[in-house]
């Protein structure tokens, strides 16, 4: 593959597994948080663990909360990355970037139902998408969150945990997953794989 | 997997390939080579796990500080998982659930019973330095959770190695407690052992070593007789 893969560094976040899937798939991901080196890329990796309002302070801070809704090429945010995407998390109240409608809420704890969600969850293909090309319907994914989106126009895939949520979003050149693609066995290669291939 | 010097690691990858291939979900690595007497660690065989690693893994042993933490999870896992400097200082569980996120922070939990009660014992890793730590398992499944713990794994010892079944009586206790969710750890033998504990302790996990390692029980199989017995397992 000849991806130019820029993967935004909003600090603090774990990326050495993606970096890895990133290898294993022959691409290369430029960890940055320079506007110019992001721009160029041929694909964008809005990557994410941790709070919501740390995130988008960094993303601030480096000014990429008005370059990232500006980019034209693919852009694939993944857990956090994919809630950023979105208009306000209930995660500290905070504005995210805006590019996707919704809120973003967090799960209500139930006795069969711990929070955070964390491990392997079906994903319920709702529209079909290059991203999910050769994804069987009601694949398992490996997942671990505590806040979510409710399903939109934007949803392609669907999961329950106590209400549905959206899986898997794609809005024009914006892609993402609430899942760990990178930490999802052959299923989740498959998908980083769409991205960098057929976008 | 339990290891203890960098000649084996080589088998670890190998190993750690093989139960990915075979349909595990996540894989615990236990480094015993992390002294307890704590001189430095090398960790650089977490990053050649990571490289070839596409399912969750868990890193346990040896971690005693957020910066050790903090270096475990730079160096690709995704979960840390504390147990004996969890006893001697909880307030390490809020730290790390603080700084990481209560999703990568597992609290492994070593219970015995006696005199019909079940008790918490720590450093088990070394059986001449393994000794009660003065609290009820009861208590300190609940506290831990309070303190931030994301997830139990629960070792019940008097199972440990014997390959009987798990201990569903206790798991079914802990169960009730446990709002995160709670492996199942120590007595798997047969396949019958795994439907059980799902069907009677309503478990979120189960975790096995000896009978994978020592080929006795092939995952991919396991998973097949899993989900005859109408348990939910990843395809």
């Amino acid at each position: 593959m000849t991806s130019r893969v820029a993967i935004i560094d909003g600090g603090g976040a774990n990326i050495a597994s993606l970096r890895f899937a990133l290898e294993r798939l022959g691409a290369t991901g430029e960890l940055t948080a320079d506007p110019e080196v992001i721009r160029s890329a041929s694909h964008v990796i809005l990557p994410g663990v941790g709070a919501a309002r740390a995130a988008m302070d960094r993303l601030r801070a480096a000014g990429l909360d008005t370059v990232i809704p500006q980019l034209r090429q693919p852009v694939l945010g993944i857990c956090l990355g994919l809630q950023l995407l979105f208009e306000r998390s209930e995660e500290d109240d905070t504005g995210c970037l805006g590019i996707v409608a919704g809120t973003v809420r967090r799960f209500t704890e139930a006795a069969d139902r711990p929070v955070p969600h964390m491990g392997w969850n079906q994903v319920a293909i709702t529209r079909q998408s290059p991203l999910l090309a050769e994804v069987p319907d009601g694949s398992y994914f490996y997942f671990v969150h505590s806040y979510a989106a409710g399903p939109g126009p934007a949803t392609i895939g669907r999961t329950d945990y106590g209400w549905p949520f959206s899986s898997v979003v794609e809005s024009d050149n914006f892609l993402a997953t609430q899942f760990h693609p990178e930490r999802s066995g052959s299923l989740g290669a498959r998908v980083l794989a769409n991205f960098l291939t057929r976008y | 997997m339990q290891f203890r010097n960098h000649e084996v690691v080589g088998g670890i990858i190998e190993l750690a390939r093989r139960y990915r291939d075979e349909g595990a979900d996540e894989l615990v690595f236990y480094d015993i080579t992390a002294s307890p007497e704590g001189r430095s660690v090398d960790r650089s065989w977490i990053t050649r796990v990571a490289a070839v690693l596409d399912i969750p893994f868990c890193v346990a042993g040896g971690i005693r500080t957020v910066a050790d933490a903090e270096e475990v999870l730079r160096n690709g896992a995704d979960k840390i998982s504390i147990n004996s400097p969890a006893l001697a200082n909880p307030r390490l569980i809020t730290d790390l659930a603080r700084r990481f996120g209560s999703q990568c922070v597992v609290v492994g939990i070593d219970s015995r019973e006696e005199d019909g009660a079940w008790r918490v014992y720590r450093n088990t890793g070394d059986p001449a330095k393994t000794a009660f730590a003065g609290l009820a398992t009861g208590d300190w499944v609940r506290q831990v959770q309070e303190l931030g713990a994301g997830e139990i794994v629960l070792n019940c010892m008097n199972q440990d190695g014997v390959r009987q079944g798990y201990d569903i009586g206790q798991l079914q206790a802990m169960r009730s407690l446990s709002s995160v969710p709670l492996i199942a750890s120590g007595g798997a033998g047969a396949r019958e052992h795994f439907a059980t504990v799902f069907a009677s302790a309503r478990v979120d996990g189960a975790l096995a070593a000896s009978v994978f390692h020592r080929g006795l029980i092939h995952i991919g199989e396991l998973k097949d007789f899993l989900r005859t017995q109408g348990v939910e397992v990843r395809t």
